[in-house]
């Protein structure tokens, strides 16, 4: 259980930690939070040769407002963004996920930054950036910046468009209008596990009518799915049980999850459904609706 | 083998400086090269808790990072609770209640508990139970730790 060798490198700047992954290319790795990448180094599953540990670097660890979106820094710490007021007010969805990510001494180390690089398809933050429409912006040396959508992002089972020179340095979430509110649900085998299935949503309530309602579930493939003939049900519908149920049906209706070791196909199918139904009741109670 | 690295850090209110491979975690360099064997190891992958120290005031596991990111960091270990030989408030409390049985997890459950407290004095039983929720106790069942938080909570505060 303990890591194999590497050489290490802690850069100050931005620039200095791109031309150290210009300069070694597929033999690095970036150390963000490390709460997935260390474990992964004490079971001999990842043997990377160099390291560039982004902690020190300036200026990828603030978070502010800007042209309509709350932007988060890399090494943005879980635990930062989740006693964050301005996280509350301005993106409900990713305030909502945050403590269900692993323990609190796991959000004192992990970043936003880092979760949404490693792509887990049972972690709760690609599924925030995939439902909000979220844009990534990559950095490297030969490509400068390029932003992407989240839903171009994650590519497959711990896979996304990142190349292996670049560093996600932000991630930008769109900030949520007035009326709204958001919930994320999973079921999980003991609490703080990774879910067997989870399903979020936010919506956005105007005069008693869903004006907007995004809605995403994980676990259930290699990324996370956008439901979008739930949220074509929903869009411009006034809330009822019944919707909801329309509504959580046609989420899982074309899902084909896989079954593993925690849970089958079918249990995440069905499950999955039930979990939108309640997040969708929770988000709209959020939201100041009643039903 | 690559290059060691000069570590130094405070711990416990005492500067401690170390030269260390960069492979190795906080946990080994606390234990091997300071001597503080306080700090158990369970699991070595981040799922047991036991390792939990204060890094900067925010419980962590020592075993996932590596000790050449704690360099210039202040870090508290479980024999900072009890600097003159005596146990702190929690501690007694723990003690009082059973709140431990093998007391091998009880480190670091004690350092995540005082994480907590030191944040928010005076936590609801659930509160208590959600910061917990990452420490894996195998004799107690839990319950007696829950109580022995709430009973520290309560002395902390002037409570009997």
């Amino acid at each position: 259980m303990k890591p194999p060798p590497f050489e290490y490198h802690a850069p100050s700047s931005l620039d200095e930690a791109l031309s150290l992954l210009a300069e070694h290319g597929d033999e690095a790795k970036v150390l963000a939070g490390g709460q997935s990448l260390i474990p992964l180094m004490s079971l001999r599953l990842a043997h990377p040769g160099v390291l560039v540990d982004l902690n020190g670097v300036s200026g990828l660890s603030s978070m502010g407002r800007r042209d309509g979106a709350l932007a988060v820094g890399a090494t943005v710490r879980e635990r930062a963004a989740e006693r964050s007021d301005e996280v509350h007010t301005a993106v409900p969805l990713l305030a909502a996920a945050l403590p269900l990510i692993g323990h609190p001494a796991i959000r004192s180390r992990g970043t936003v930054g880092g979760s949404m690089a490693h792509a887990d398809p049972a972690a709760e933050l690609p599924a925030v950036a995939v439902a909000l429409d979220a844009e990534m912006v990559a950095t490297s040396k030969a490509r400068g910046q390029r932003t992407f959508a989240a839903a171009d992002f994650f590519l497959g089972f711990f896979t996304t468009a990142l190349e292996a020179d670049e560093i996600l340095t932000e991630v930008r979430f769109p900030v949520a209008g007035r009326g709204t509110g958001a919930a994320f649900e999973e079921a999980c085998r003991r609490h703080g596990d990774f879910a067997m299935v989870g399903a979020c949503a936010q919506v956005q309530l105007d005069g008693g009518a869903l004006k907007e309602a995004r809605v995403a579930m994980i676990s259930v493939s290699d990324t996370p799915v956008r439901a979008r003939e739930a949220e074509e049900i929903l869009a411009g519908a006034t809330p009822s049980d019944d919707l909801f149920r329309a509504a959580s049906e046609a989420a899982a209706r074309n899902l084909e999850p896989p079954s593993d070791l925690h849970a089958s196909s079918a249990y995440r199918k069905h499950v999955g459904a039930v979990l939108v139904r309640r997040a969708l009741e929770k988000a709209v109670a959020r939201a100041g609706g009643s039903r | 083998m690559t290059d060691r690295i000069d570590v130094s850090l405070n711990v416990n209110g005492s500067s401690r400086s170390a030269a260390v491979e960069p492979r190795k975690t906080l946990a080994d360099f606390l234990r091997e090269d300071l001597g503080l064997t306080g700090t158990h190891l369970g699991c070595e992958h981040g799922v047991c808790g036991a390792c939990t120290v204060i890094l900067d005031g925010e419980p962590v596991r020592s075993c996932l990072m590596f000790a050449v990111q704690a360099h210039g960091a202040d870090v508290r270990t479980v024999e900072g609770l009890a600097p003159n030989g005596e146990l702190g408030p929690l501690q007694e409390a723990m003690w009082a209640g059973h709140g431990f049985q093998c007391g091998f997890c009880t480190p670091g459950f004690l350092m995540q508990i005082t994480a907590l407290l030191e944040e928010n004095p005076s936590p609801s039983e659930q509160e208590v139970r959600e910061a917990v929720s990452g420490n894996i106790c195998r004799c107690t069942g839990y319950q007696s730790i829950i109580d022995g938080v709430l009973s520290a909570a309560g002395r902390t505060r002037g409570e009997r």
